[in-house]
């Protein structure tokens, strides 16, 4: 009945008269599946880290043991200030859909500085275990160790990262459909980064000091 | 035509808040994460567990504050909205269960079936 020339010129006309209601038609869920896939994938790179850990975890080779090294109180705080910082991004993540910009930022500072405050402790961990003579290069077992935390710390980094060039585009742009589905994602990747810190804990510190 | 806007508008609100949870589940999904990880500490830090429970005892808590999180935090669930990221997550976990659980057996066996490593690496006095 028409030629595409005619429909696609249908299509653009239809474009721009309901140009402001585009947006109603992605809600950004095709991006977060996308996203979550990614996740998925990134979830097959930690399980090769913590496989090799497992398989490494006694390979000592007649140096300190996890049981020498780690200070269970000390991994405790620091998962204290991860699962605290997931629930501030949650706190941030409802304000968004309630639309409250102010308080949007302020959560995702709060978020902020919990997320750096764990950062600072595993860097401080890492420092003194290096400082002991303890570094990547002492055994497999140690190495495996800095592999897979060094990782998920390195992941928790880069969503900092993130997290302060979201606030910027926020401040500048505001509530968009592309910063709300910016920061879904990002929320995503926060929470995922608690979940994967949840395996770390159990299989590395705790399983360590048994 | 607006009228039609709006209750898509409103449907579509609907969903997303079902689908983001509310402050009452994240702070139930905070305060149940603080409780297992605390029990995961305490099974270990206490000295009250018997040492072969431990093990068990911390992925017991562990497998669970997985599933607290992933359910009021990520909203996993079997929503229609949700069922395609929770397909993809089993599949994923399929692979993570062949990877880790496959590369133990593996090399369990091998460690077995070898000579004993110490034997090898650390030199005779």
């Amino acid at each position: 009945m028409s030629s595409p020339a005619l429909s696609a010129h249908h299509g653009a006309l239809d474009g721009i008269s309901h140009g402001g209601d585009a947006h109603h038609h992605d809600d950004g869920s095709k991006t977060l599946l996308g996203f979550w896939i990614y996740l998925m994938s990134d979830c097959l790179i930690f399980s090769g880290l913590f496989a090799t850990f497992a398989v490494l975890a006694n390979a000592t080779a007649g140096g300190p043991t996890g049981k020498e090294l780690f200070e269970l109180p000390f991994v405790l705080g620091e998962t204290m200030l991860l699962l605290i910082s997931s629930v501030t991004f949650g706190m941030a993540m409802l304000n968004m859909h309630a639309g409250q910009r102010g308080k949007l930022l302020a959560w995702l500072a709060v978020t902020f500085v919990f997320g750096a405050g764990f950062i600072g402790m595993e860097v401080y961990e890492f420092a003194k275990l290096i400082h002991e003579g303890a570094g990547p290069s002492r055994s497999a077992f140690l190495s495996s160790y800095f592999t897979l935390v060094g990782t998920h710390g390195l992941h928790v980094t880069c969503g900092l990262i993130w997290l302060v060039v979201m606030m910027d585009m926020i401040r500048r742009h505001g509530l968009t459909d592309a910063t709300r589905r910016r920061l879904s994602c990002l929320s995503l990747f926060w929470h995922f980064l608690d979940i994967v810190w949840i395996c770390v804990f159990t299989f590395v510190y705790l399983r360590g000091a048994i | 035509m607006s009228g039609a806007h709006h209750s898509h508008d409103a449907a579509h609100h609907d969903a997303a808040h079902a689908d983001h949870g509310s402050t009452k589940s994240y702070l139930i999904g905070f305060a149940l994460s603080v409780v297992l990880t605390l029990a995961s500490f305490g099974v270990v830090m206490s000295g009250a567990v018997p040492h072969d429970l431990m093990m068990p005892g911390i992925v017991v808590f562990g497998v669970a504050q997985l599933i607290v999180q992933l359910v009021f935090f990520l909203h996993m669930g079997t929503s229609p909205s949700q069922r395609g990221n929770l397909a993809i997550m089993l599949f994923t976990l399929l692979i993570l269960a062949i990877v880790v659980i496959g590369s133990l057996w593996v090399l369990h066996n091998m460690n077995v079936n070898m000579m004993h490593p110490t034997s090898q690496m650390v030199p005779v006095e």
